[in-house]
């Protein structure tokens, strides 16, 4: 019998919709018992955010002036402490879980399943390696506790209209005070979330400039979609690091992808493979990215983005 | 002696598209390049400059791994490590066991600061760092693009999805980096033939008492599934069009 432990993922007042895919991943195990963990310093609004997830059996929260941030090392000690008597305990695979969980597995003694892209039995999961060029299928042994981190492009959010419990719990363990936060900074774009967005709107190098990617910024506007970004366009200073996407920024799923001057380095690609329908736009006409495209355009984005920004609004 | 460890793992050149053995054991890695995984280049680069503003007297350079991962712990000692250790295996050691390895050099070595790289290329884990950090109970920054090493304390900028998240540190502390921290300098032959008469010390993984194997049975390793080939479009209108047909404008 399973008994699984998701870490929820949240900011203080909202659940992170990872969350939700860890527990449609959970639910792949037949008979899992899941419930929900949030640690916060008042985690009575997430936690009933949680215990609306379809699927979800009970909602432990843990009060505690420690978690106004998410750091690893103070969350990880209360993680461990909260898993006993579970068989499974896992985390999305978005910064904030990969941050965490292999710290909790250090502290359980056992090895970490990262990224499961697919559950092929409670103890056997697939999962990519080489950037994606090759899905691994591994077991964990049986006796082990299972420390997972789920790649969240590649589930669903779980369904809404559960009634779990709501469970206020302690972890009594010493919390360290060696790590301590001192600020975020972030776009508010009020664009829609890039890992969440259903339309994905990216442009590279080839826009050539900060200015330049405001035409990225425009088409996306108008066919409400996020906004997101290759490594070298971010490293070019055009966008800030979190809109890039790839093997070491976001890996996302959208129904519609459109890379623009991206040529597909097989890191991007990494990024992007989830996508229902993927739109390459690029001049040269033998850009790897086409390879992987649904719809193939080669012209000169200059010309193109305005065409067809004109022809989307008409 | 104000000491840094950093972790070089020797793995398939990122330049390398791998391919799936056809036995579905893992992926073919004869006669293919091999390089330092590029985030412990960039791990190593950075212990480098640290040293170099007078905040570090020695780097050492710590890889597991088969002999010839003598090759990428040279490169490293090339580019400025003072000193190497191979810990010499065959087996491919898991994140934990080398997490439990690194504990043990930390008691013998003694650093303010282990710099790792924060995923390698190869099994692309991410874990080695995080699980370091617990089993010695310091603090841990993970996917580092700014490091400042001040009176015991380091002040650290992380990528996060939300943007960038600083957070202060007491050393010695655990980090992982990430891409844009630095830029790994070229090594310079004279640094090739220089790095051939530093200490270079191999120790065998049987020392260190921990499990070979890893903990989990590798099933099967399958090729990536493949997208269907797509249709070109010759200009804006036929584009248009196509999304239209889809349903997804």
């Amino acid at each position: 019998m399973s008994r699984i432990l998701i870490v929820a993922e949240h900011d203080g007042t909202r659940l992170n919709p990872s969350t939700s895919k860890c527990v449609t991943c959970a639910a792949k195990i037949a008979g899992a018992d899941i419930d929900v963990l949030v640690l916060a310093v008042d985690g009575a609004a997430v936690a009933a955010q949680a215990a609306k997830i379809s699927g979800v059996g009970k909602v432990l929260v843990a009060n505690n002036a420690a978690n106004v941030e998410p750091i690893a090392a103070v969350l990880a000690p209360q993680v461990a402490k909260l898993s006993a008597g579970y068989s499974h305990v896992f985390g999305p695979s978005t910064t904030f879980g990969k941050d965490l969980m292999p710290r909790v597995a250090a502290l359980l003694g056992v090895g970490q399943v990262s990224d499961i892209m697919a559950v092929d039995g409670p103890h056997t999961f697939k999962r990519p390696i080489y950037a994606g060029n090759a899905v691994l299928t591994v077991e964990v042994p049986a006796d082990a506790t299972v420390v997972a981190t789920v790649r969240v492009a590649s589930f669903e959010a779980a369904a809404e209209g559960g009634g779990a419990a709501v469970e206020n719990v302690t972890a009594d363990v010493p919390l360290p005070s060696h790590t301590r936060f001192v600020s975020r900074s972030g776009a508010t774009s009020g664009r829609p979330d890039l890992q969440t967005a259903s339309r994905v709107v990216a442009g590279g190098r080839a826009l050539g400039s900060a200015d330049g990617f405001k035409l990225i910024f425009s088409l996306a506007d108008r066919m409400g979609a996020a906004v997101g970004a290759s490594r070298a366009a971010v490293d070019a200073g055009y966008v800030p690091n979190d809109l890039q996407i790839g093997q070491t920024g976001k890996i996302i799923a959208p129904e519609l992808y459109i890379a623009i001057g991206i040529s597909g380095a097989i890191q991007h690609m990494t990024g992007i493979k989830d996508a229902r329908t993927i739109v390459a736009i690029n001049k040269d006409g033998e850009a790897p990215i086409f390879e992987a495209a649904d719809i193939g355009l080669v012209g000169d984005l200059f010309t193109v983005l305005p065409e067809l920004e004109k022809q989307l609004s008409g | 002696m104000r000491r840094i460890m950093v972790g070089v793992k020797r793995v398939v050149d990122y330049n390398v598209r791998v391919r799936v053995k056809s036995d579905n054991t893992g992926v073919m890695t004869d006669g293919v390049k091999m390089s330092i995984n590029p985030f412990d280049e960039i791990a190593l680069e950075e212990a480098l400059r640290i040293k170099e503003k007078g905040l570090a007297d020695e780097v050492v350079a710590v890889g597991i791994g088969p002999g010839d991962a003598q090759q990428q712990l040279r490169t490293a000692l090339a580019m400025g490590a003072d000193r190497a250790i191979l810990v010499q295996t065959d087996a491919v050691v898991p994140p934990l066991s080398v997490a439990k390895i690194f504990r043990q050099l930390i008691d013998k070595e003694q650093p303010f600061l282990v710099l790792l790289g924060k995923q390698a290329i190869d099994d692309d884990n991410g874990q080695a760092p995080q699980m370091l950090a617990a089993l010695w109970d310091r603090p841990q920054a993970v996917s580092c693009s700014k490091v400042e090493i001040t009176d015991g304390k380091a002040t650290v900028t992380r990528e996060v999805d939300a943007g960038l998240e600083v957070l202060e540190l007491d050393l010695p502390a655990v980090m992982s980096v990430d891409l844009r921290l630095n830029e790994p300098r070229y090594v310079k032959l004279p640094d090739i033939m220089k790095a051939k008469k530093k200490p270079l010390d191999t120790m065998s993984l049987a020392d260190f008492g921990v499990p070979e194997t890893a903990p989990f049975k590798v099933v099967r390793v399958d090729p990536p599934p493949q997208r269907s080939k797509g249709v070109m479009v010759k200009d804006v209108a036929e584009l248009v069009d196509a999304l239209k047909k889809k349903g997804l404008v």
